[in-house]
């Protein structure tokens, strides 16, 4: 493993620079827990002071330290993030293997709902949601709502593997040997769809990240956590940019580009590496 | 004979690097061959034993990470080597004076355009025709491959596979070149048609005059269509003889064993696998690249490579074990040189 | 040898079947987009409708925050509101009035514009993010899926190389963060456009020169932003689809040929590499109009993403409702038209 990783990071440029940006967003995320003040607190520092040492991002117009604040924010996106990509995950796992390894009427059915789901535009579906909900939105209700819909692509994927996966010769002696079907799914066929699974992780993180944001910053979200979303929502609700506080934008945008970038690249270099092709090519067969 | 293609000490390597791990896999290495004017000579050896790369190297249709790394191709109607030329003559040449028949012609032609088009990419420009004449030497051209014109119009997926292949030696013969590849063309059909589209080639090849080289795994196929034949193991040429002499008197352990498999009316003694796989390309036995799964294996063979050594006209073998005539490739060579040498230093004195 | 005899009805017989494939193909995709109405609106009415928030009692508080109302009056408002949402009788009735209501495109008045109808307002925000839309996919498609073929076949193209970093890095940027640098980049640092509205307050709206080019003025970063989001994608789709398709048997015999480089590059490569993109266009479709709706909320462009909010932000219950609706059916239809085009650039209908 730790082989890989070295290879990986030697001999591929996108893996290097990916893991570069995201020690960086990490970093920042561990130095969240050694803020010197609630990070909601406000006026516990001077108001509108621009970068300088003391203040290494400035302050905002809420007298909070940007990079104080930044650090919080985005170590809640981030989480908000990977808790969207783990519930929809385990959505696309359910449908694609069962899909995939079933066949027929069932696999059908479920990829016309897939496909549906890939279709429907889910912004305004989130914001009717939102709607609704009003001041009962939580973080939690819309990690649950995005994972509702942000399943299907790798869904469609994991089906494809698990259908190469059903013709292949070790499930036909699985279901001979008296397996279940679930036994057969989580047993043989989880550990081979897994890799891919990790990959489409980073993605589905910066899909999650991106839609908060959005929501957050017009305000369809609870806006008293901080996060990336909330941060710009609060700048732009202080006319921010049109004051001159430019730093108080810049900063979360500048740190949410390099996370995507940065997972991206990862689920890039990822995608190369689990490719059988340039797997075999490695191991020299 | 007038020769139509001679190929020197051909060396071919696929070059690959991959997240730090750098490989060469030898799939040609030293084929020294020629075919003569009207012949057909047969490729044959199981899969992945480098006939396919010959084929492309041959065909100047390399791209990386394959390679050619040494030797010489000419063919007789080129006035330099096949490698020496530049792109516009490369392109002039293409299809005027040699042209493929590939392996698969299911996916030959390009499947969101009618078939009309590729004649016309293929052929017009190297037929110089106007457009009406062109297509009325296309038409009769088909006719005589007993197609119909319709199939012009029509997009490759609605031919069935056997109208597939005629199209694509019509396609590959309408500018009647000196020189046809044939890369396993009857491999993927059902033996029916198989057989008349072999009839087909030879009928064609016969019309045009042209010379081919024909790879095919398949020995029954050389049978009926090859002038001579080539056997290729593990990217090296290790056997070559009249089609007739190799199936009567096959002399290298490993054509023995090919031909020992073939399938015979009224044989029934059981089969002999022969033991362990193909070896890697990426990394290849010592000596002679046979002698892990050879019976008559002998010391000399994991040391050195045997030369392919002329034992009888119109004869080659590259094994120890036929004959004493068979020397090991680099003192051959040195041999070889030295000759040269002298030669070169009786001629300055 | 013997004459083939499905050679001479081959003209025919072709016709026949590929008519009879594209009516199967149509149906199929017709029951495609049926469905897909189908489950989206049953999304809409599950929201609505399983959420513990009533959206007549959150209108009445917010209508009676500000002092003391008469408890007759409220009870009043409060009936002709349940008739107004539809969200009187019991909950099959309200399904089947839910569905009639979608299918007579009435959604009543918009609460927040009273008394125009929620119809009206969507069928005047429609055009601009459609044309938003269309403009801005026409271009990023374009160009990225042209870019990205020479990118695939030309692998060592120094620009070519460049350009498809800078795709990467675009790829992964959402819609919201990229409409904000492009509007602090052409808002405050280099301010030459316009960077809200849909055309100049004072220009009247007709089709006079001024109106059009104030118009197009002021799509510009709306349409930049929307191409810089999806540009990177059908790049790097592109470029990877391509350089899968050089290895193709069709592609190595063409090569073999000496058929014209340019030839091979569009008529074999990227022909064949813009089936599957288009598929990813139709798929895709939904997300693009997300990033369509929200690059018009941040420079406020007059389409269903400012009409969205605006209605939100208002309480606006049937307006929101017909928005999340007609944007599903919009987006499903879209989808349809793309299916069937894809028969015109693949003669090879898939039917299963």
């Amino acid at each position: 493993m730790l082989r890989v990783f070295r290879d990986l990071f030697r001999y591929n440029r996108e893996f290097a620079a990916g893991t570069i940006l995201v020690l960086i967003v990490l970093s920042l995320v561990v130095a969240s827990f050694f803020s010197p003040y609630p990070p909601q607190d406000s006026y516990v520092v001077p108001p509108d002071v621009p970068p300088c040492w003391a203040y290494p991002l400035g302050t905002n117009s809420r007298g909070q330290d940007v990079f104080w604040q930044l650090t919080v924010a985005i170590r809640n996106s981030l989480l908000f993030g990977i808790a969207v990509a783990f519930l929809s995950r385990i959505i696309s796992l359910a449908i694609g293997l069962v899909s995939g390894y079933t066949g027929g009427l069932v696999d059908r059915v479920l990829m016309s709902i897939n496909d549906t789901f890939v279709v429907i535009p889910q912004f305004p579906i989130l914001t009717l949601f939102y709607f609704m909900m009003h001041d009962h939105m939580s973080w939690t209700l819309l990690a649950l709502a995005m994972a509702s819909l942000g399943w299907p692509y790798d869904a469609r994927l994991i089906r494809s593997v698990a259908l190469s996966l059903r013709n292949r010769e070790f499930t036909a002696q699985s279901v001979f040997s008296g397996m279940s079907t679930r036994q057969i799914l989580l047993e043989e066929h989880l550990p081979y769809v897994l890799p891919i699974v990790f990959s489409t992780t980073m993605n589905n993180i910066n899909w999650s990240i991106g839609l908060e944001v959005t929501l957050s910053v017009i305000g369809f979200t609870n806006i008293e956590t901080p996060t990336i979303g909330t941060m710009i929502y609060w700048a732009n609700q202080h006319t921010a940019m049109v004051a001159g506080i430019w730093w108080w934008v810049v900063a979360p945008v500048a740190t949410v580009i390099m996370t995507f970038i940065g997972l991206f690249l990862l689920s890039v270099s990822m995608n190369e590496f689990i490719d059988p092709r340039s797997r075999l090519a490695r191991m020299g067969v | 004979m007038d020769v139509a293609l001679s190929v020197r000490d051909l060396r071919a390597y696929y070059l690959t690097s991959h997240f730090g791990v750098e490989r060469e896999v030898r799939a040609v290495d030293d084929i020294t061959l020629s075919v003569e004017k009207k012949e057909i000579y047969g490729i044959a050896g199981e899969s992945s034993c480098g006939k396919s790369t010959f084929i492309r190297t041959i065909a100047a249709a390399i791209r990386p990470p394959l390679r050619v790394l040494g030797g010489s191709i000419r063919y007789s109607f080129l006035d330099r080597d096949l490698y020496d030329l530049d792109e516009r003559a490369l392109t002039e040449m293409r299809w005027k004076h040699l042209s493929c028949i590939l392996q698969g012609s299911m996916n030959v032609l390009n499947p969101v355009r009618r078939v009309r088009e590729s004649f016309k990419d293929f052929a017009s420009p190297h037929m110089g025709l106007a457009r009406s004449v062109f297509f009325d030497a296309v038409k009769a051209h088909l006719n005589r491959l007993r197609l119909s014109p319709t199939v012009l119009s029509a997009f490759p997926h609605e031919l069935s596979g056997g109208m597939r292949q005629r199209v694509a030696i019509a396609l590959a013969t309408v500018c009647r070149p000196e020189f046809i590849i044939a890369d396993e063309p009857t491999t993927a059909l059902d033996v029916v048609v198989q057989k008349d589209v072999l009839a087909l080639i030879l009928e064609m090849q016969r019309e045009i005059g042209s010379s081919m080289i024909f790879v095919t795994h398949d020995l029954t196929v050389h049978a009926n269509i090859s002038n001579r034949l080539g056997i290729m193991y593990a990217g090296r040429l290790v056997e070559e003889g009249s089609t007739r002499d190799i199936l009567r008197d096959p002399m290298h352990p490993y054509t023995r064993h090919l031909i020992a498999s073939l399938p015979r009316i009224g044989d029934v003694t059981p089969k002999k696998g022969l033991s362990g796989a193909p070896p890697s390309l990426a990394d290849p036995p010592s000596g002679c690249r046979f002698h892990p799964r050879c019976p008559l294996a002998m010391d000399i063979c994991r040391q050195a490579h045997p030369e392919l050594t002329a034992l009888a006209p119109g004869r080659r073998v590259a094994c120890y074990a036929v004959s004493p005539l068979v020397q090991p490739a680099h003192e051959a060579a040195a041999a070889r040189k030295a000759t040269k040498a002298d030669k070169s230093a009786a001629f300055l004195q | 040898m013997k004459e083939w005899p499905r050679a001479s009805l081959l003209g025919a017989e072709i016709e026949f079947a590929s008519m009879r494939t594209y009516a199967r193909y149509f149906l199929r995709r017709l029951g495609q987009f049926v469905f897909v109405v189908f489950v989206g609106i049953n999304i809409v009415f599950f929201v609505t409708h399983a959420t513990p928030v009533d959206p007549v009692e959150q209108a009445i508080s917010s209508a009676t925050q500000f002092g003391h109302s008469d408890p007759r009056a409220v009870e009043i408002m409060r009936k002709a509101l349940r008739e107004l949402y539809g969200l009187d009788g019991t909950i099959l009735q309200q399904y089947v009035r839910f569905w009639t209501r979608l299918a007579t495109g009435d959604f009543g008045p918009s609460l927040s514009a009273f008394p125009t109808p929620v119809s009206v307002l969507i069928r005047q925000s429609l055009p601009w993010t459609v044309g938003l839309l269309f403009t801005s996919t026409l271009i990023a498609w374009g160009v990225g899926n042209s870019l990205g073929g020479l990118a695939g076949y030309y692998r060592k193209n120094r620009l070519l190389k460049a350009v498809g970093i800078a795709a990467t890095g675009l790829q992964p940027i959402p819609s919201y963060i990229m409409s904000l640098v492009v509007l602090i980049l052409f808002g405050y640092i280099w301010p030459i456009l316009p960077i809200s509205g849909g055309f100049q307050m004072n220009v009247s709206p007709d089709l006079s020169i001024p109106f059009v080019s104030s118009v197009i003025m002021h799509s510009i970063l709306p349409v930049l932003s929307l191409v810089l989001i999806t540009i990177g994608a059908w790049f790097v789709g592109m470029r990877s689809l391509v350089s899968n398709i050089v290895t193709e048997d069709y592609v190595v015999y063409a090569e073999l040929a000496g058929v014209n480089r340019r030839r091979i590059l569009t008529s074999y490569i990227m022909r064949n590499a813009l089936t599957p993109q288009l598929t990813g266009l139709a798929l895709s479709l939904g997300a693009i109009f997300n990033g369509a709706i929200i690059t018009e909320f941040v420079f406020g462009y007059p389409g269903l993403g400012t009409l969205l909010v605006r209605g939100v932000n208002s309480g606006d219950y049937s307006l929101v409702l017909g928005i999340a609706s007609i944007s599903i059916v919009a987006v499903a239809t879209a989808v349809f038209v793309i299916d069937l085009l894809y028969p015109l650039l693949d003669p090879r209908v898939k039917v299963e």
